[in-house]
């Protein structure tokens, strides 16, 4: 079954098994989504890591789909973000149906101007194959197949693995040890650790089907159409003309029997008509959990993506999280293992993610509730909202079939410098994502490409003379700058003038920006000493 | 609830004919089973909450129609 051709990675026999021992400054463990990930973002940093995976193959099936603009975003600065986009489907829209009638239609695409769009559909095999495929490129990145971990201690220093292989077992230490071990984190398992949360009972058929269909690149959601009566239906276009079909099947069916192919060919025969034809590519009947830890960081174990937190798969919210998780964790862990901030700076990993979580949970949980209402009342105020979402535009907007993922809000993170200026109309505030924008410039046209590894200041000032003193370590941008950039300092120019309208860029603006692409502080005019202030909170010293 | 924690929401009369309204409401009702009585409702209760708009009041309204000791404690 499928047309992808799962490549087996090859095995190699760890050095360890021959006595060759040393402590390393990071284990992965798991190579998803998060797990390569973190490790080239690492790498970019030139950190060296070792990333174990029990298997020798990508994602069986496809999983993750739907690969959100901030995920292209930390994609693109290691080197994997063109090939998702080029083989993936760019989609903006979306249309929601009650019945076989149109209610809602919504345009993600609400602003031009940005180096990558809302989504991009990419079955999760091939975006953990290119993934793999740079981290077999990267000198600084050891990828084991076929590692399995099967024990774990810690000490206040390090914390070691006990792993199997085809040719025995062998122990590996390491500094730091990241758990990037999936939704069954053996990991947090080892370790004993709770993990709680939620688990729903309702059912879903996933059927990844080929049909070489004339389909818009739209997300197509149904509450009730005429081909499944009883409950919802969700569509998306996936790379190589698959679609995803996902069937809500309610509490009490069978999945041996729903999985068969005749009653899956059985469904979608009733949905497509009789004429069209496809191949199946994957299926599968899932429920789903949404489940957080206490706690990501435990001593020299830090946990990243599902192993950390898990959601419903409405919103897409899951492998979009794990790209933002690793891309939080991989300039605060080069900090501390380059000795320049304090081992307390990962405390600051565990409270912004674990908001992320929330937010992401509390937003998928919602969703969950209004497709598969609980309770007589809860179904009742869902129908309603349907009925009334033709002609109400209120109604359409409570419609929610999913709240797609954006970049979180991080609000009162401890690095962050609360505003002190209040006259702000627009811009991202401190705790909030940067925004992209188009620049002319050589190396290149958007914002995201004139940020490097490491801490930025944007600065909007007509004068050379009037730029803040760049702390060390960060890069200066300057927009609307006349004249040579002073050493430091790239000159921008804000072509479409979006720069400024984003970032309610008067003249003597200045915006800190951390390496994940967030917000640490802004000012109207920062006196000498407020950007190394802010810097040195934003890193771990404040 | 005490006088003191109100704020929002509104306590005393606000219709120019509270007879003509409250029956207008029942009678809506009246050829309705429960089912129907509940979707109704649903629908009626989403209608005028938006027209209202305020989101203190809303939740007021809804810690106030819901007498002490009437179900369990809603903690969600
Ligand atoms: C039906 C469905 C649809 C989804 N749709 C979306 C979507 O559209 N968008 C989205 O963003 N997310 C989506 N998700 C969620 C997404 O698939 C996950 O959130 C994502 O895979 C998490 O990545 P991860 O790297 O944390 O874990 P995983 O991808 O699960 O990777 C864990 C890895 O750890 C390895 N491993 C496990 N145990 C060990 C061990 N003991 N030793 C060594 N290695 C080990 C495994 O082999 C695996 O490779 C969906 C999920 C499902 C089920």
């Amino acid at each position: 079954m499928g047309s992808y051709e799962y490549r087996r990675y090859p095995y190699r026999r760890p050095a360890e098994l021959d006595g060759k021992n040393k402590r390393h400054p990071v284990v992965i463990v798991g190579a998803g989504i998060a797990g390569p990930t973190l490790a080239l973002a690492l790498a970019a940093r030139g950190i060296a890591s070792i990333v174990l995976d029990e298997d020798d193959t990508v994602s069986f099936g496809s999983r993750s789909i739907c690969q959100a603009k901030h995920s292209l975003e930390v994609w693109d600065r290691i080197g994997v973000a063109r090939r998702v986009v080029e083989k993936g489907i760019t989609w903006q829209q979306g249309e929601v149906y009650l019945g076989d009638r149109p209610i809602y239609h919504f345009d993600l695409a609400s602003e031009a101007g940005h180096k990558f769009p809302a989504f991009v559909n990419l079955q999760q095999y091939y975006v953990e194959e290119y993934l793999f495929e740079r981290c077999l490129a990267e000198k600084l990145i050891e990828l084991r197949f076929r590692n399995k971990v099967v024990g774990i201690r810690q000490d206040p220093e390090s914390a070691s693995v006990d792993v199997e292989t085809p040719d025995g077992c062998y122990t590996l230490e390491a500094e730091w040890l990241i758990a990037c071990d999936g939704v069954r984190s053996a990991v947090r398992h080892l370790l004993g650790l709770p993990f709680p949360g939620e688990a729903f009972d309702d059912q879903f058929l996933i059927a990844d089907i080929r049909l070489a269909s004339g389909f818009p690149k739209e997300r197509r959601f149904w509450f009730y159409p005429p081909f499944h009566p009883t409950n919802s239906v969700l569509l998306h276009r996936q790379a190589d003309d698959v679609l995803r079909v996902d069937f809500q099947l309610g509490r009490d069916a069978d999945p041996e029997e729903e999985k068969k192919p005749e009653n899956v060919d059985r469904r979608l025969r009733l949905m497509f008509g009789p004429d069209v034809t496809w191949t199946h590519e994957w299926t599968s009947v899932y429920t789903f959990t949404c489940r957080m830890m206490e706690r990501f960081v435990h001593g020299r174990a830090i946990f990243v993506g599902d192993a950390a937190h898990v959601v419903s798969p409405f919103g897409a919210r899951g492998g979009n999280a794990a790209v933002a998780d690793a891309d939080n964790l991989a300039w605060k862990l080069t900090r501390v293992l380059e000795g320049n901030s304090p081992a307390s700076l990962l405390d600051s990993y565990c409270s912004e993610r674990r908001a992320a979580a929330r937010e992401n949970i509390l937003n998928s949980t919602r969703s969950t509730d209004f497709i598969t209402p609980k309770f007589p009342a809860s179904r009742a105020f869902r129908d309603a909202t349907l009925a009334l979402a033709r002609d109400f535009p209120f109604a359409r907007a409570m419609v929610n079939s999913g709240r797609l993922s954006v970049p979180t809000v991080q609000p009162g993170s401890p690095l962050d410098t609360p505003d002190g200026d209040s006259d702000w109309q627009r811009g991202p505030a401190p705790g909030s994502a940067m925004l992209d924008a188009p620049v002319v410039h050589d190396r290149g046209g958007f914002l995201i490409d004139h940020l490097g590894q490491g801490f930025t200041v944007l600065c909007f000032a007509a004068n050379a003379a009037d730029l803040p003193d760049l702390p060390a370590g960060t890069a200066g941008l300057m927009v609307g700058c006349e004249g040579p950039a002073p050493a430091g300092w790239t000159s921008l120019d804000d072509r479409d003038g979006l720069l400024e309208r984003r970032y309610d860029g008067r003249e003597g603006t200045v915006y800190l920006i951390r390496p994940d692409r967030y917000i640490a502080a802004r000012w109207r005019r920062p006196d000498a000493m407020a950007p190394a202030s802010a810097l040195r909170r934003a890193t771990g010293h404040g | 609830m005490t006088e003191a924690a109100a704020g929002a929401l509104r306590r005393s009369l606000n219709l120019a004919h509270p007879d003509e309204i409250y029956n207008a409401i029942v009678d809506a009702h009246k050829d309705l089973d429960d089912e129907q009585c509940r979707a109704f409702d649903a629908r009626l209760i989403l209608l005028l909450v938006n027209h209202v708009g305020d989101a203190d009041a809303i939740r007021e309204a809804l810690a106030a129609a819901r007498p002490e000791g009437e179900g369990k404690p809603n903690d969600r």
